[in-house]
């Protein structure tokens, strides 16, 4: 740099003062510690063990959380309008459940996929109804979600049933390649979905009202946005992506089990928790939620290529983390206020 | 009230008429479906019966249900009660097995304190985050529910442990006075809490920190002090619970030993008449509401349905009892009713 001082409007001299003076926007600074804390997991993971850093190794860990993407996308929406759904646990083992029974009657692959769909959201819009037209607490109503989702079920069978249509291992295991590595067309979807969710909460009306009603609904409603229909609306999308989820997982695994996916809220929850979003309501991401179950799902890598470390201590782990967010989020919320 | 209201119009108007006529409703389907199913006989010195192992199967979710209750009370709520369950049974299950001799009566003793013990530290823990750092319940249990299960599989180190103490699993299978033990217990518990909150000024202080915690504060009442209680006390009931759940197999499995009893418990709370928005609470309609889940388990395999389709039962109770509290249904039913508006405002509790 040379010595001649340059006036602060002059675009070479402010690129520089630019960059080092950045400061990325507040809200954006829980995105940028989910990424850091994924970028450092993975970093850490890459310096003890060999293999780690093979790019097939991110693919990989977009393959085997495809499932649990889309439904952090769905529970980005319920959590941004400060609300909750306990019930996409128990229907993504309905929709794995309804997808090997009516491939068992002899149902097209196509009939099936939308009869899973069509129940997922159709689930989904009873509890937003449920929830917006008798004031019933999303929890509450979330839970006799879970456990008719549940209860259906076991009603279709109590028995694990496989998957053998060839239309659905064909879709299982379709790849692409991109250089040297693969990844799993359930992955693309996945992508997809946040691509889709990320446009939709930045650039329609909905998605800010989404916002807004995750601010404060009263104020949201005395602004005359449509209230009512974005928050059923919200319930209808996590249905929706519970379902897609759950066809994602039957993909994954194959068959249809009511025992599939018991807790699979709770890792819902807590990727989105992780990816900064408020559970209070009207901040965050559907990208954050996507790190958020990168970093679930790196820690799941990182015990596994250990070898010594026994599976339930992802569960401790997640807890921890959970709980350094909350606390995180708590102290930022209270100072701003 | 202006007049003194004769006592059907009491009976109408008491809290407890709906969940008490939904269990015997419950029992009269019972009934119709299986004439002997209230029949009770005496049986190796004790009673013998449905009745009877209803009331021992009710007593873990009683136990939640109970601690629940105080917490919803101060609009809270605790989701960690099943994860808490597992790790009084996983601590328990290794103590007993630790100790030198595994049969005794004072390991029995030793192992569940210990394991009573470290559930209140964990209630108390909740009551930290929720009372000092003012974390949302919710969000505040979610952790321990989350990691709860973890820490449990750490405890038994993944195994499902089973151990050999007849005192434990009297807990879970034992009489006394020809009663079940375990719904003694609860019910035991049942009766002590109701003295400590109606004798004294606990019960209604913790109302006061639901209905509105800024307020009772201003008021002087120590609503920090009295969330940590709380929370401690679901920690105790939770500790309990899970104990009588790992008697009564003689093992702990860290998976699934307590697995949705939360809801359960709350399904109880919510039964017996208890708002989930916080303040008023009754612990004679939590006792019902178990009783209730109990019977409820028992019920559809008794009619011939699988058991497992238990969980579709409970999703309609759940809809239909917060149908009947939410104000908007109730609106509804009132427009649809036109005949005696006043007399159903002024039956309905504020």
């Amino acid at each position: 740099m040379s010595a001649i001082t340059v006036p602060p409007s002059s675009d070479r001299a402010s690129t520089w003062d630019r960059v080092r003076t950045y400061r990325p926007p507040n809200r954006y600074l829980p995105i940028i510690a989910t990424a850091a804390l994924f970028l450092g997991l993975f970093g850490v993971g890459g310096m003890r063990y060999d293999g780690l850093t093979d790019p097939q190794v991110l693919m990989s860990l977009l393959i085997d959380n495809a499932f649990l993407i889309v439904l952090g996308v769905g529970m980005t929406f319920v959590i941004l309008t400060g609300g909750i759904d306990l019930s996409v646990g128990s229907v993504v083992a309905l929709s794995t459940m309804i997808a090997a029974k009516t491939l068992e009657l002899g149902w097209s692959p196509y009939a099936s996929m939308a009869a899973v769909l069509a129940t997922g959201t159709l689930l989904g819009l009873l509890m937003g109804l449920l929830i917006h037209y008798f004031d019933i607490q999303p929890f509450i109503a979330t839970l006799a979600g879970l456990f008719l989702a549940r209860g259906i079920t076991y009603l279709i069978s109590v028995e694990s049933i496989s998957i053998k249509d060839p239309t659905f291992t064909e879709l299982a295991f379709r790849t692409v390649y991109i250089g040297d590595y693969y990844i799993r067309w359930t992955a693309i979807i996945a992508l997809a979905t946040v691509a889709v969710a990320a446009y939709v909460l930045a650039r329609t009306r909905f998605g800010r009202t989404v916002y807004a009603i995750g601010g404060n609904e009263a104020s949201a409603m005395l602004m005359g946005l449509r209230v009512a229909a974005t928050k059923v609306g919200v319930y209808v999308i996590s249905g929706f992506c519970a379902a897609l989820a759950g066809l994602l997982f039957s993909l994954y695994i194959l068959s249809g089990n009511s025992l599939h996916a018991i807790g699979m809220e709770l890792d819902a929850i807590a990727a989105v928790v992780i990816g900064g979003t408020l559970l209070t309501g009207g901040r965050g991401y559907v990208l954050g939620s996507l790190l958020g179950v990168l970093v679930l799902g790196i820690i799941k890598t990182l015990i596994s290529f250990d070898g010594t470390l026994s599976s339930y201590w992802i569960r401790i782990i997640t807890g921890v983390l959970l709980l350094a967010f909350v606390i995180v989020q708590r102290f930022a919320t209270r100072r701003r206020a | 009230m202006p007049e003194n209201p004769t006592l059907v119009q009491r009976v109408l108007r008491h809290q407890l008429l709906w969940p008490v006529l939904a269990l015997l409703v419950l029992l009269l389907v019972n009934v119709v479906a299986k004439p002997s199913f209230l029949d009770v006989r005496m049986q190796d010195g004790h009673l013998y019966g449905n009745v009877i192992d209803i009331m021992r199967n009710s007593a873990p979710v009683m136990l939640v249900a109970l601690g629940m209750t105080l917490v919803i009370a101060t609009r809270g709520i605790d989701l960690s009660v099943g994860a808490i369950a597992a790790i009084a049974a996983a601590v328990a299950c290794t103590r007993i097995i630790g100790a030198g001799d595994e049969a005794a009566l004072s390991t029995a003793v030793m192992a569940m304190t210990y394991a009573i013990v470290v559930c209140i530290v964990l209630g108390a823990w909740n009551g930290l985050l929720v009372s000092v750092l003012g974390i949302q319940p919710i969000i505040a249990t979610l952790i321990l529910m989350v990691a709860g299960r973890g820490i449990s599989m750490a405890i038994t180190d993944g195994q499902i442990t089973t151990v050999n103490n007849p005192w434990f699993s009297d807990l879970a299978s034992g009489f006394v006075l020809t009663l079940p033990l375990a719904f003694l217990v609860a019910v035991g518990m049942v009766v002590f809490t109701a003295l400590l909150t109606r004798r004294t000024a606990l019960g209604m202080l913790i109302e006061a920190v639901g209905i509105n915690p800024e307020a009772s504060r201003l008021a002087g009442v120590r609503a920090r002090t009295i969330i940590w209680t709380v929370y401690g006390f679901s920690g105790l009931c939770a500790g309990l619970a899970g104990l009588v759940i790992a008697a009564n197999t003689n093992s702990v499995n860290a998976n699934s030993l307590g697995l949705w009893i939360e809801l359960d418990a709350i399904l109880a709370v919510v039964i017996g008449g208890t708002s989930l928005m916080g303040g008023r609470f009754s612990l004679a309609g939590t006792f019902i509401g178990a009783l209730f889940i109990a019977t409820l388990a028992r019920t559809i395999p008794n009619i011939g349905i699988p058991s497992e389709v238990n969980y579709l039962f409970k999703a309609v109770v759940v809809i239909a009892v917060c149908l009947l509290q939410s104000p908007k249904a109730r609106a509804l039913l009132r427009v649809r009713r036109p005949g005696a508006p006043t007399l159903v405002k002024a039956g309905s509790p504020a």
